[in-house]
């Protein structure tokens, strides 16, 4: 097999041939933002003679390609894009799962029919109400011609509640789409019957409203969970780390991870992830893994030490001998264990499904009552009919289907403007509730890098030198000192060599200048070190001590105050040694922590909490956290975290503070209440409109206008959030 | 009143013309980036060739 033939086999999968020498391709591309990023991109890829079109999707972060696939390959496509300085990973639908899209359309179509029709019938109905002139048989024709419109328009839209409704009869349960199907069928038959012996009273307005009502809170809802799956999907597609293999020839073959057979080498070149567990073969390197271990400073490897998958190669390349997989990988027995308190996390019963479970049979007795009362009361079955059918459409969950939805909907706009994801559609209610926190560390209460501490004490001499040598690493603490100063005007260095684990040699206009740990430049100094240090060497000057910390989040003191002003009860649990740990909970006033605890025992203190009675919030970032993440309530992660751990958590945030936290909480009550409130709304009004349509006193005009009245209401009310209380 | 014999047919094509526009835009991917078309406006036109 060729090297291409190779190559175009590992990433079949992603790309899709049009013709015989044109190709597409989707790639995700994270880290774009703006209008710069998608005209850098689209102009990147139209100077290319690759690529015939690109197109931007800045909505699902997503870039379309159609290119010659006999001019370049998907590897030169991503290739280009980090030329131009995006990160891009191939993208395909079903590889990640995400069926929604479809859904979400078809709904929008069903939505945009039923408008059409509902705005066109009610044209007809509004003469025939008000046009108190109106002869009969043009009466009858306007009927006739709603008759026409409304059945086209129930078998087009109505499909989502018939399907829904059949599947849960014939299994003998009931939805909210049984009396929904129900009233929408009897309102058009029972119209139809009505328009063909010339009464005035008929409900094909009333069907397709409701209709196209109970549609914009579907798709609403869909909408949410579109995104939910997008944001999921997105990160799943991140985690496919391509490994690179050597065989036996010593030709190098891209293939996906998980295709990696064990006994296979692989190389990782600096400032890649390691996308197999197994032992180094070749080369000496330094490794990060504090996504995984939670563990902020790197560690020196040398040949024969044991490497993991989703750790970070950051400063030379080397060659791993991958072990044997299956569910022997530290990522394999993370999984295990997320699946493990997913089990014990217990099923969450949406609101509006608890309501539904009691609504729909009501409803349906009601009409029932409505229906035989009348007919015995009056003697009369047609009346009765038609009381029934008034009891179906006026009880009808219009409201009640948007009632959850739309605040919903307002609710993760207002966080996503606050660069907070939401995940799951479910997770605003769980957040709700929550009265415990749990923190982590390293990445959550810390920024999980390097910040320099004693930047007053150097002289802006030695700062350039260093930050002029930090640059040219990927080590956190190079890149701490680097990230202390803009890049221009930085003294020049002819060469720069980086000796893994141990430091950096500059030469300049002849003279060597180090910088590294403090047996690396050779400095004898008595007093031990705090922590994280480097030392930088002159000739003939002093050496000089640059001390580092993980830095607290800015805001972490006050957010946490504010946490429990709220209510909540904060308990800190860290991977990290204990008195690093304790040294934190003292600055920060938390009197529940515990240091160096596994990923089980985080579990157990989080299944201790609920069996007191809490419900948990997790918050954390390594991969370590991943499973306590799903054993809590609720969960969240700053966008920094593990892919595996954003895969897990129910939020995601952005930035390097730590109000995300708080915001969610608040947003997530007055959800909470606005929901009820909602609710409220809905049942106060079917309190008053159920007795007068059982009565006969519902007209279709009046269904008309309470149907849409109660619907603007529950809208109306939810848009409340967006205003209230944001900064 | 003949003359709603041509007014009723014309208010529902109307209609119906907006409809096939909306499902002509769906179809065609215009709803698809939400967010980019608003960020699209402030791009600049191509460089004027010299």
């Amino acid at each position: 097999m060729s090297h291409e033939a190779v190559i175009s086999d590992a990433h079949a999968a992603y790309v899709r041939r049009i013709s015989d020498n044109m190709a597409e391709v989707d790639l995700l591309v994270p880290d774009m933002h703006c209008a710069g990023c998608m005209q850098k991109i689209e102009r990147g890829f139209a100077a290319t003679i690759a690529v015939d079109s690109a197109r931007v999707n800045l909505g699902n972060k997503r870039v379309h390609v159609r290119f010659y696939s006999s001019r370049s390959t998907l590897e030169g496509l991503i290739e280009r894009l980090s030329d131009i300085g995006f990160e891009a990973t191939p993208f395909s639908a079903e590889m990640a799962g995400s069926q929604h899209d479809k859904a979400a359309r078809s709904l929008l179509l069903a939505m945009a029919v039923a408008g059409f029709a509902a705005a066109n019938i009610m044209l007809f109905s509004m003469s025939s109400w008000f046009g108190f002139d109106m002869q009969g048989e043009t009466r009858t024709l306007f009927h006739w011609i709603s008759a026409i419109i409304a059945t086209l328009a129930i078998a087009y839209a109505g499909r989502p509640f018939f399907r829904s409704a059949f599947a849960a009869i014939r299994v003998g349960t009931m939805n909210m789409d049984v009396p929904i199907s129900l009233a929408v069928l009897l309102s058009l038959f029972s119209s139809m019957y009505e328009a063909s012996v010339g009464s005035s009273h008929v409900y094909f307005d009333a069907g397709v409203m409701l209709l196209f009502f109970l549609l914009i809170g579907r798709y609403l809802d869909q909408l949410m969970r579109a995104k939910a799956g997008q944001a999921a999907g997105n990160l799943l597609a991140l985690q496919a780390v391509p490994a690179t293999v050597i065989d036996e020839g010593g030709s190098h073959h891209v293939m996906p991870a998980e295709q990696v057979e064990p006994g296979a080498a692989v190389m990782v070149a600096t400032g890649m992830r390691v996308p197999v567990d197994g032992s180094i073969i070749e080369g000496n390197s330094e490794i990060d893994s504090s996504l995984v271990t939670g563990e902020t400073m790197p560690e020196a490897v040398g040949v024969g030490d044991k490497v993991f998958a989703g750790t970070l190669n950051i400063a030379a390349p080397i060659k791993v001998q991958a072990t044997s997989g299956g569910d022997k990988t530290l990522l394999a027995e993370i999984v295990r264990l997320m699946e493990a308190a997913e089990q014990g996390r217990g099923k969450f019963v949406r609101i509006a499904d608890r309501l539904a479970r009691a609504y729909a049979p009501a409803v349906h007795l009601l009409a029932a009552f409505a229906f035989a009362g009348t007919w015995w009361w009056l003697g009369d079955a047609h009346e009765g009919l038609i009381r029934a059918i008034a009891v179906l459409i006026i009880t009808c969950p219009c409201a009640l289907g948007l009632a959850v939805p739309v605040v919903q909907v307002v609710a993760s706009g207002r966080l996503l403007r606050g660069g907070i994801f939401v995940k799951s559609g479910d997770a605003l209610e769980r957040m709700a509730k929550v009265d415990s926190m749990v923190f982590d560390k390293t990445g959550t209460l810390t920024l999980g890098r390097m910040t320099l501490e004693n930047a007053e004490d150097i002289s802006e001499h030695d700062m350039a030198l260093a930050a002029a040598l930090g640059r040219s690493s990927n080590h956190p603490l190079s890149l701490a000192v680097a990230g202390a100063l803009p890049c221009e005007g930085l003294p020049e260095f002819d060469q720069i060599n980086e000796r893994p684990g141990e430091g950096l040699i500059g030469t300049r206009m002849g003279a060597e200048y180090k910088l590294g740990k403090r047996e690396f430049v050779g400095v004898d100094c008595p007093d031990a070190a705090v922590g994280p240090e480097l030392w930088l060497v002159e000739p003939g000057r002093e050496p000089v001590q640059f001390i580092f910390s993980d830095a607290l989040r800015p805001d972490v003191a006050e957010t946490l105050k504010q946490l429990s002003n709220m209510g909540i009860k904060l308990h800190l649990l860290s991977g990290d040694r204990i008195s690093v740990v304790a040294e934190v909970a003292e600055t920060l006033g938390l009197s529940h922590w515990q240091g160096e605890v596994q990923p089980q025992d985080k579990i157990a203190y989080i299944e201790a909490l609920k069996a007191d009675g809490q419900t948990v919030a997790m918050i954390g970032d390594g991969l370590n956290d991943a499973p306590a993440l799903r054993a809590a309530a609720v969960s969240m992660s700053p966008s920094s975290a593990a892919d595996v751990t954003q895969t897990a958590a129910d939020f995601v945030f952005q930035g390097d503070k730590l109000t995300p936290v708080v915001e969610t909480l608040h947003v997530s009550r007055r959800t909470h209440g606005l929901v009820i409130g909602n609710f409220g709304l809905a049942l106060g009004y079917n309190i008053i409109a159920v007795p007068l349509a059982v009565l006969g006193f519902v007209t279709p005009l009046i269904a008309a206008i309470a149907m849409s009245a109660s619907s603007l209401v529950v809208s109306l009310n939810a848009m409340r959030l967006r205003f209230d209380g944001s900064k | 009143m003949n003359i709603l014999v041509l007014l009723i047919p014309v208010a529902l094509l109307l209609g119906l013309i907006g409809l096939g526009a909306f499902f002509w835009a769906l179809r065609s991917g215009q709803f698809d980036d939400l967010d980019g078309a608003a960020h699209r406006i402030l791009m600049d036109d191509e460089e004027p060739k010299e």
